[in-house]
């Protein structure tokens, strides 16, 4: 066990110690138990992909990993800061967010801003890069995602399938060390589906470390190092792609998959 | 039928030089009393939707009191009022500026808790993910929104307050309302001066609604 992830300069290179740790979290909304003491770990450079029904609590455990949903008892480690239960995690809240990358299934990108403004606000506010510098690395990210020609643009002047790919040169602008995705897909026609998922493959090529939410079983099964199916609020089953998904062991897994493949 | 009363172009025109005399009180109160209107606003609309609960309820009592009750009667106990309790008298300039800064407030607290709460969730939250603070996500994503939503309904209030500086002639401050009053003593010509005075309202009010529109119009992109 791994249990004294304490600073800033843990082993990047290998699986030594996880980037992410969830310690026996739980989560009550009401009555209703989102999060049953779920223990997971993410390794530096591993790409971890969470599957479930709506509902199922998958949203929520990754919404966890930064600090936007609490939770009542148990701990979460990133990168060596601890977030503690009920709001409690402090100065490490914020320093835990300017590590951690997050893409949502709205994208949620600032309408106000133009597109090169979206990805140098963090930098220049949180980071105190200079414009002139923020400039730079935004137009460098813009070009990775494919819209290096759409930087003075307002959000609403882009389809869906580009301010999903804004969203994530926004994340990345931060050189984050771990990236989240909360059904980044999910809000796209599906003809703009395959753009955003290819970003996103480049990015785990690249060796970032990924925590994602998604209904796209083709794409997890090639991505993934990993595969977590959620349930009720517990981790049901966990393993490599191709065991997940060819030799589900437990009946739940096994009914997910049946809905979700066969169509 | 036959009109006994001509409308007398001629008196109407005379009066106007008197009655300009009137309009730097009417858009010093305005403008003054809006200005102080808008931070009391921004002040109480934003600690009944804040983080700290105590400071909830004085915002909650200070807009039910002074949107629920006349601005005449609230400029009454300022300008009449207040002098008891302070024990020296209020100029009445003060009293009308304080009343339109405070009524004004009032609304405006709700304007802008509305416009604040307007925006949509994700937006602080995709803020606070980029690691700003969150008086910096307020700063730099929920507040340049929330404002251009608020920019109707603040031109709203404008030419209400606008408007209501013409009560303010009962506590003898030298406004439009006033001059014409005074004018009208000596001249009896009351159809032409209030008619001369609603064109004068009209201008200062269409300025604004101009003016608003234009703001919103450059602010559209996004």
């Amino acid at each position: 066990m791994n249990d004294s992830v304490t600073s800033q300069d843990t082993d990047r290179t290998a699986d030594a110690s996880p980037i992410v740790r969830l310690d026996k979290v739980d989560k009550h909304f009401g009555n209703l138990h989102v999060m049953q003491e779920i223990d997971l770990s993410v390794a530096h450079g591993e790409v971890v992909v969470i599957i479930g029904a709506s509902g199922s609590g998958k949203s929520t455990l990754i919404r966890c990993v930064n600090g936007l949903e609490p939770f009542q008892s148990g701990r979460i480690e990133v990168d060596g800061k601890t977030l503690m239960p009920n709001g409690a995690s402090g100065k490490s809240l914020q320093a835990v967010r300017t590590e951690v990358g997050m893409v949502f299934q709205q994208f949620n990108l600032f309408p106000h801003l133009s597109i090169r403004d979206n990805v140098t606000l963090a930098p220049r506010k949180v980071r105190g890069v200079t414009r002139d510098q923020a400039n730079a690395i935004a137009d460098k990210l813009l070009e990775r995602v494919g819209i290096a020609d759409q930087a003075d643009k307002y959000p609403t002047q882009l389809s869906g399938g580009q301010q999903q790919r804004v969203a994530l040169a926004r994340a990345l602008a931060m050189e984050p060390r771990l990236m989240l995705f909360d059904e980044p897909t999910s809000a796209l026609d599906p003809e703009m589906i395959g753009e955003v998922l290819d970003a996103m493959r480049e990015l785990a090529n690249d060796g970032m470390t990924m925590m994602i939410v998604t209904h796209e079983m083709g794409f997890a099964r090639e991505v993934a190092d990993r595969v977590v199916f959620v349930h009720g609020g517990q981790i049901v089953e966990q393993g490599p792609p191709e065991q997940l998904f060819d030799h589900p062991r437990h009946e739940r897994t096994q009914a997910f998959l049946s809905r979700v493949l066969k169509h | 039928m036959e009109f006994n009363f001509q409308f007398d172009w001629q008196a109407a025109i005379e009066s106007l030089p008197f009655l300009l005399k009137g309009l730097p009180y009417t858009l010093l109160i305005s403008f003054a009393g809006l200005a102080i209107g808008f931070l009391i606003g921004i002040i109480f609309g934003l600690m009944r939707i804040g983080p700290t609960r105590w400071l909830r309820w004085p915002a909650v009592v200070y807009v039910e009191v002074f949107r629920g009750t006349p601005v005449l009667v609230q400029v009454l106990f300022i300008f009449y009022g207040l002098p008891t309790l302070l024990g020296g008298p209020i100029n009445a300039l003060t009293a009308g500026i304080a009343a339109i800064a405070l009524n004004a407030g009032a609304y405006i607290s709700e304007i802008v808790r509305g416009g604040v709460q307007s925006i949509e969730r994700g937006q602080r939250e995709a803020g606070l993910s980029l690691g700003l603070s969150p008086p910096q996500t307020f700063r730099y994503v929920i507040w340049p929104q929330a404002l251009r939503r608020m920019i109707p309904a603040l031109g709203n209030q404008g030419i209400v307050s606008i408007k209501d500086t013409s009560l303010f002639s009962v506590i003898g401050v030298g406004e439009l309302v006033r001059q014409g009053q005074v004018y009208i003593a000596n001249t009896f010509t009351a159809l032409e001066v209030y008619f001369m005075i609603a064109l004068l309202y009209l201008a200062i009010t269409l300025s604004l609604s101009l003016a608003l529109s234009l703001l919103e119009r450059k602010g559209l992109v996004g």
